[in-house]
């Protein structure tokens, strides 16, 4: 090969500036789950209350031979490693997570951990991944559009917005399971499929996921979309008043040619705004699973408090995390591609 | 100040929202005097009684009697027993004797009635209808001649000695009493609960005790992102590396997963509404913190700062004095914000079940829970749940709307 031309050289510059910016992300990425493993050990392990004790209460309550009590603690003593010095535990721990193992589940023994984990996250993900990009879509582009349009359209719009974006999301989703499950009976009242079903791939399992799937994801992207379409709308008119807006007007550019400027523009905020609130969003989402018992992440954990499961909590609570710092971390990727201020530092 | 506050109450959208949450807070103080009691008591037996008024049917026989002749009484009386059941199975006699039904209107209690009386004859025996059937049939018939006859009730009490029933006084179907002279008569404007607790005194209660978790949380948030802030943002270097690494690790870690392991390992019995409280506030930081500083960063160098430092003033006092006056519009927002999603974080908490303990107060996130783990939302008692999730809406909703309006006053690039 000869010399390296322009458009090489500057391709090769671009994916080294790209590459110091994903490493950074990478790096904090990893910084932060470490920090957060090590919150999900010890936070619990702070506490006043001795979980061992408290199970073996919930256990033995009843019980009246006072060593079976005590052989019921020491087993559990066991299980959690809770007789050896903190950071032996921890690395116990940390040791079995790799592995994907969480022990044993009290409220659904034998059942591991890891297996009921795996069997919800798939639900969560198919619900809420969906969920909250469609919510997130339609809120800008309606945003953009109370905007664009003002008049009228904004002031129909607006208050709406405000107020659908201030509705708890189990509120939402009390309300459509009411309205649509209950009183109209156009869906079912909760479940992820028929509960008579056993999991295939046959037709008619699908279409009754399809249906049981309709009130949960709609009710999350109508929580998103009012809190979208409000920040989208403020962010729109801000670009709108900003000079190239009126410079491009000045020079005669096309109306349609300035606003996808305009939206381009505005929608890098939402991006980030997006980044920051994932894990609030997520957060209520998992709320509404409980209130459909859609047989996700959320219902999961609420199985598991109910049930005083504390592996069970543990380790979904550990997973939830993860999926956020995942979601956050993809969404710095994008951000990096499409910022193009990002793009210019690159070549610095 | 005073214009500053004249400027915020020209907004008309601050306007609304402290309009609806003082009448909130209004609410608040005045039902109470109007309602007294504690509102955890439970007053039904039953569960989920129904919104509206209940008169003690005791003390009604003994309240003074008017006669009144309304004409539609006994029309009233009948439609009022005639479950749908009742009047379907009569329009399926009325088919089954093969007469036209096409424009009979099931509702019309007349229309039905005057069909029933011309056309039902108890001695005829339909082809294929069972004797349980025909024997319904014929005690509706006797129920609705009743309730047309000129019946009349006896209220009879035992005698203590020979242990028969001795007549006290009659009731007649003209007879009424005015409710104001009853003795016992319980508005229940929301019907009870599950508990058979009176909803809207226990509504009016959590909105308090939710709207105090909401402002002790936002205060906790508040002061630790206003000191992280100020100190990220004054001081700089290796301080603001240091507080920017912890802020950015929790910014990413969601609050509500700190915010479950912390509540579940403190234990029911540690969970009063005041450590919830603490506890969301401690993991709601974040925002505040970053905010705080990124405005800190561009007061740093405006010139009465610097003005300030020259004269040899301490880092507190120009904290104090110089940067906090020009950001404390910015912090009074943040704390709004930090307050309504104090609220969420509860409700949702307690949704969960990791709510306060359940036995001292109620909150709007009990309320739910509680209204939820009854199944009220399917059997129907719309009264358990929709003035929870209302009231959290309108509470959010005008802080909000307040956080937007000082917004655009102090922003003025926002103002449309």
């Amino acid at each position: 090969m000869g010399q390296p031309n322009e458009k090489t050289r500057a391709f090769l510059a671009r994916t080294k500036g790209y590459r110091k910016y994903f490493g950074k992300k990478l790096l904090w990425f990893v910084i932060t789950f470490v920090v957060a493993v090590i919150l999900n050990f010890f936070l619990p392990r702070m506490m006043p209350a001795d979980p061992v004790a408290a199970i073996t209460g919930k256990m033995a309550s009843g019980m009246t031979d006072a060593s079976a009590v005590q052989e019921i603690y020491k087993r559990y003593e066991e299980e959690f490693g809770t007789n050896k010095p903190m950071w032996q535990q921890f690395l116990l721990f940390c040791k079995n997570a790799l592995h994907g193992d969480f022990g044993t589940s009290f409220s659904q023994y034998p059942r591991r951990v890891s297996d009921i984990i795996s069997s919800a996250i798939g639900w969560t993900i198919a619900l809420q991944l969906p969920a909250i990009l469609v919510g997130w879509l339609l809120g800008n582009l309606l945003g953009a559009l109370a905007a664009y349009i003002r008049k009228g359209f904004d002031k129909v719009l607006l208050p709406v917005s405000l107020f659908m974006s201030n509705i708890p999301a189990f509120g939402m989703a009390v309300i459509l399971l009411v309205v649509f499950a209950v009183n109209l009976k156009w869906f079912p009242v909760s479940g992820g499929y028929n509960f008579d079903m056993i999991p295939n791939l046959s037709w008619s399992f699908i279409k009754s996921v399809i249906v049981h799937y309709q009130l949960p994801f709609w009710s999350i992207v109508l929580i998103s979309i009012g809190g979208q379409a409000v920040g989208m709308r403020s962010m729109s008119i801000y670009e709108l008043n900003a000079d190239y807006v009126k410079y491009a007007r000045f020079l005669g550019i096309k109306d349609r040619k300035i606003v996808g400027y305009v939206f381009r523009n505005a929608m890098l905020p939402q991006v980030t705004g997006l980044a920051l609130s994932i894990g609030t969003m997520i957060g209520g989402a998992l709320v509404a699973e409980i209130i459909f018992s859609y047989p996700g992440l959320g219902s999961t954990m609420y199985a598991g408090v109910t049930a005083a499961d504390y592996p069970l909590i543990s380790a979904t609570t550990l997973i939830i995390t993860v999926m956020v710092l995942i979601a956050t971390f993809l969404l710095d990727i994008i951000y990096g591609f499409i910022d193009p201020r990002v793009k210019a530092a690159q070549f610095d | 100040m005073k214009n500053t506050l004249r400027q915020v109450f020209h907004s008309s959208k601050f306007v609304v929202g402290f309009c609806i949450f003082a009448a909130i807070l209004l609410t608040m103080i005045i039902y109470p005097l109007y309602n007294p009691g504690s509102p955890l008591e439970m007053i039904g037996v039953g569960t989920f009684a129904k919104p509206g008024t209940y008169v003690s049917l005791y003390d009604a026989t003994k309240a003074p009697v008017e006669t009144l002749r309304l004409s539609d009484a006994d029309d009233k009386r009948i439609a009022a027993s005639l479950s749908q059941d009742d009047r379907i199975a009569m329009v399926e006699w009325f088919t089954i004797m093969e007469i036209d039904v096409s424009d009979l209107d099931i509702s019309d209690t007349d229309a039905l009635l005057a069909l029933w009386r011309e056309h039902y004859d108890p001695s005829v025996k339909p082809k294929g209808m069972t004797m349980a059937k025909r024997n319904y049939y014929k005690r509706l018939n006797n129920a609705l001649l009743e309730l047309q006859g000129a019946d009349t009730l006896i209220i009879a009490d035992t005698d203590e000695e020979t242990g028969a029933l001795v007549e006290k006084s009659k009731i007649t179907k003209t007879d009424y009493v005015n409710v104001s002279t009853v003795a016992n008569v319980k508005v229940l404007p929301l019907g009870t609960d599950n508990f058979g607790r009176d909803v809207l005194k226990e509504l009016v209660s959590a909105t308090g005790t939710s709207i105090l978790i909401g402002i002790i949380a936002g205060t906790v948030a508040t002061l630790i992102g206003l000191t992280l802030g100020l100190l990220a943002g004054y001081v700089g270097g290796f301080v603001d590396d240091f507080i920017m690494f912890i802020t950015n690790i929790f910014t990413v870690i969601p609050g509500f997963v700190l915010l479950i392991l912390i509540s579940y390992s403190l234990g029911q019995e540690q969970r009063g509404a005041t450590v919830v409280a603490v506890v969301i506030g401690f993991t709601s930081w974040t925002w505040t913190a970053r905010s705080v500083r990124s405005q800190v960063i561009s007061l740093r160098n405006r010139d009465h700062v610097n003005l300030s430092k020259l004269s040899g003033h301490s880092l507190v006092r120009i904290v104090l004095t110089d940067i906090l006056p020009y950001i404390a519009s910015y912090v009074v927002m943040a704390f709004i914000l930090q307050v309504s999603s104090g609220i969420l974080a509860e409700a949702q908490l307690s949704l969960l079940g990791l709510g306060p303990k359940t036995t001292e107060v109620p909150t709007l996130g009990l309320m739910m829970n509680w209204a939820m783990l009854y199944s009220a939302h399917t059997n129907g008692s719309w009264w358990a749940y929709f003035p929870v999730i209302l009231t959290i809406a309108l509470i959010s909703f005008s802080l909000n709307l307040m956080n937007t309006g000082l917004d655009q006053v102090f922003n003025p690039t926002l103002r449309d």
